[in-house]
């Protein structure tokens, strides 16, 4: 019987690998959700409303987790009993230190001096070393085996995430 | 020989079947009821074949109630009691509410949301809205010869929790069977959609009475996906009406008007408008009350003027909501325009040059909302058949979060996430020995707490004592398809189970309904209590012929001992339904939902192996 602990591979159908093939992925939760979404079950007893909710859910979260590569990378570390530890881990290497740094001061002096280029500039910049390391990712867990880099480059995409949202949030903010 | 054809469990009716289900559009300004009938979608009339009702509800001396026209006519003579707008009011506390120095009402500022005094008595935004609804509910019925199955409400993709959860509680309270709270540019974006045969990326600009969203979906066959929403829930053409009322009164050197004026300016001010969209200009000439000539002429240049940067207002939201989707204006191939107020031409103009196509409007802005509702409530009363369905995926359109150490806001749910979704985050204790510990729940995008909206705040005991930072409380929040919250706390390192589940401090607590639908007048003479059986004898009817069917397509799915203790457990049923107890109904739906637990959970199995099975086996093998 299948059930909500299932890995989220196995709901889609799809082979367990950080390379996934999006088009498969996308197809495979629309034609799950066609199933199991609450609007199927809005005339239907409160237990098939209940199931119908839990498992819609389900789906939505799988389906957000194999999508991002950064998700999809922490979640397959996890299924390997591998703990990105973000908060704790301070075994981080000095250059990616440095270039926390740099991005940083970059952000906060655009922020500060409301420059908007200057600001879109960083984001290009942020998404090209996003796609590197997603490269990196890649490799590190579908190749190499190698999870302690996986590891790392999950904790490296974790703080580039979190700047890109801080640079959406400046933009934001200057048009307001 | 031909075969017998059997439906799917529970996705198609016969045609004797057809459930009554409806689509109401509860707007700011006016309000409308629409239908499928016989597979055409259509707005219901009523008795003098007008389909707009206006959203205007008066309460009489006499303890009479008018609504619609009855009670516009009543605006300028009896503003104080006749109430018009409501929906800004919905969820909101009296400092959330703009312009209330010109409004003509008594406020009350009671806690969570704002309550008016009339002269009968303190209204809750909630019931005033149920008389707009209670009015559509009957036109409905009427028209429709037959007790309503259940309808979609619609609301502003922009509503909070609190205003979500206001709109239920006012159609629970107008007696409505509510099958699913709508985003309005969802509503508009399914009946466009499937109108036109649409694919592609479409921007839903929606600028109704008194607010304002922006949806961007990607439509494709059989599927409505929004990909992000953006909007101001308190901007609408109510605020260009206020604009052009306070440049009267400033032309006409008009310092402090009577409640009876303001309303009869305003009223002007709507008219005014209305006119400037087809004439360059419109002449107002009046005398009011207090002996003040107004003697103006208001050329559409000036209405531009004082109302541009009300557009332009609008067009913020709208830039958010394509960064959000990742998207530029450049990939959006139509952009549909909904609500009266995008008749504007400026608005029309504005939101064409910002997006380099001009806007679609070919459709009836004023109705497209309530046919699109009434679209998806032919679906989710089941008078559809499966194949025939469409697969909407909505999101939520403001973060959902908690308050931690310093006011400040984590968030657990961010904006956009497609629902129903879940989300669960851990929190520990501030100090040695803590047993308790304080949820507050918030929504919003900013960071600190007092720039959100407070949702909830709920206490969770029994925590056991501990070190600072040892206990592990897992809160969980869970927003459903009608985009409404829930959250629950579970301590997790002792195995104690100390779990809460909260209703949004704004919503009406159930006890508050029921005390409503008893003080209401028109409920006063229903029996309460034969309301109540019927609707319990109608919900085991419901639940019973739903298994039926689901037997008939999957009975194989239980072994002899297991239909047998189904079977009983719908006789029991059956037998509590002829009966008159409403309790001994209760009681037997709830065995009845324990005993079919089991066979809908392999039901649910069975489905979702179905729709993987339509991937070949060997691409599952790699």
């Amino acid at each position: 019987m299948l059930d909500l602990k299932q890995d989220y591979f196995a709901l889609f159908g799809l082979p367990v690998s950080f390379d996934v093939d999006m088009a498969r992925l996308e197809q495979a939760y629309l034609d799950i959700q066609a199933k199991v979404h609450p609007d199927r079950f809005a005339h239907m007893p409160d237990v098939d409303k209940r199931l119908s909710m839990q498992w819609a859910t389900h789906a939505n979260e799988a389906f957000r987790t194999l999508k991002t590569p950064l998700a999809r990378g922490q979640y397959l570390l996890e299924l390997q009993g591998v703990d990105p530890a973000f908060e704790t881990n301070t075994a981080m290497s000095p250059d990616f230190l440095m270039e926390q740094m740099e991005w940083r001061e970059a952000l906060g002096e655009a922020r500060e001096a409301a420059d908007e280029d200057t600001l879109e500039e960083l984001g290009q910049r942020l998404r090209a070393s996003s796609r590197e390391l997603v490269a990196r990712l890649a490799s590190a867990l579908d190749e190499r085996q190698d999870l302690a880099l996986a590891a790392d480059t999950v904790r490296r995409l974790k703080f580039l995430e979190k700047l890109q949202h801080e640079i959406n949030d400046a933009l934001t903010a200057l048009e307001s | 020989m031909a075969l017998l054809q059997i439906s799917e469990p529970g996705m198609s009716t016969e045609p004797h079947q057809h459930r009554l289900a409806v689509g109401i559009d509860l707007g700011t300004t006016n309000s409308l009821v629409a239908t499928v009938r016989n597979g055409v979608p259509q707005c219901l009339q009523d008795d003098e074949g007008k389909t707009l009702l206006p959203s205007i509800v008066h309460y009489l001396p006499d303890g009479h109630i008018a609504v619609g026209r009855k009670a516009q006519a009543a605006l300028a003579i009896d503003p104080r009691n006749t109430i018009a707008s409501v929906k800004r009011f919905m969820g909101r506390g009296l400092k959330d509410v703009s312009h209330v120095e010109t409004m003509p009402y008594d406020f009350v500022d009671a806690e969570g949301m704002v309550r008016l005094r009339t002269v009968q008595g303190v209204k809750s935004p909630v019931e005033v809205s149920a008389e707009i609804l209670r009015d559509l509910r009957i036109r409905a019925e009427r028209s429709l010869g037959g007790e309503l199955t259940g309808a979609v409400i619609t609301v502003p993709a922009y509503f909070d929790d609190a205003q979500r959860q206001a709109t239920k509680d006012a159609a629970r309270l107008a007696g409505l069977n509510v099958l699913r709270l709508l985003n309005e540019p969802t509503a508009a974006a399914i009946a466009y959609g499937l109108e036109n045969a649409s694919e592609g990326v479409y921007a839903v600009y929606d600028l109704g009475g008194g607010t304002f969203d922006i949806s961007i979906l990607r439509l494709s066959r059989g599927v409505f996906e929004v990909v992000a929403t953006n909007g101001d829930a308190s901007l609408g053409g109510d605020d260009f009406d206020h604009r052009l009322f306070c440049w009267m009164l400033e032309n006409a050197s008009i310092s402090l008007p009577s409640d009876r004026d303001s309303r009869r300016l305003l009223i002007k001010a709507r008219e005014v408008k209305e006119r400037l969209t087809l004439d360059e200009s419109v002449p107002v000439r009046m005398t009011l009350e207090s002996g003040d000539e107004v003697d103006l002429v208001v050329h559409r240049d000036v209405f531009v003027d004082i109302t541009r940067n009300l557009v332009s207002k609008t067009l913020k939201p709208v830039r958010k909501a394509l960064r959000d989707a990742g998207l530029e204006p450049g990939d959006v191939k139509g952009v549909v325009m909904v609500g009266g107020a995008t008749r504007m031409p400026h608005v029309q103009q504005m939101v064409g040059e910002f997006f380099g196509q001009p806007p679609l409007t070919n459709l009836d802005p004023d109705t497209v909302v309530a046919i699109g509702a009434a679209m998806q409530a032919n679906v989710l009363a089941g008078n559809r058949a499966a194949e025939e369905e469409w697969l909407l995926l909505d999101v939520i359109p403001l973060s959902l979060g908690i308050e931690t150490m310093g006011g400040l806001v984590e968030k657990i749910i961010p904006r956009n996430a497609t629902i129903p979704t879940a989300r669960a985050q851990d929190f520990t204790t501030f100090k040695d020995g803590q047993t308790a510990m304080v949820c507050h729940v918030v929504q919003g995008e900013r960071e600190l707490v007092s720039a959100c909206r407070s949702l909830a705040r709920f206490e969770l005991r029994g925590i056991p004592p501990m070190v600072a930072g040892a206990a592990r409380i897992r809160v969980t929040f869970q927003v459903d398809a009608d985009g409404l919250l829930s959250v629950s706390a579970r301590e997790q390192t002792t195995g104690i189970e100390a779990r809460v589940e909260v209703k949004p401090s704004y919503g009406l607590a159930d006890h508050e309904i029921a005390d409503m639908l008893k003080s209401g007048f028109e409920h006063a003479r229903d029996d309460m209590e034969a309301r109540s059986l019927k609707e319990q004898q109608v919900e085991a009817e419901r639940v019973l012929e739903a298994t039926e069917r689901a037997l008939l397509a999957d009975s194989g799915l239980l072994d002899a001992a297991e239909r047998a203790a189904l079977d009983a457990a719908m006789g029991a049923l059956r037998d509590a339904a002829a009966g008159q107890d409403v309790r001994t109904i209760k009681i037997q739906l709830e065995n009845f939902n324990r005993a079919s637990n089991e066979f809908a959970s392999r039901r649910m199995d069975k489905s979702i192996r179905g729709a993987l099975a339509g991937h070949k086996i060997e691409d599952l093998r790699l």
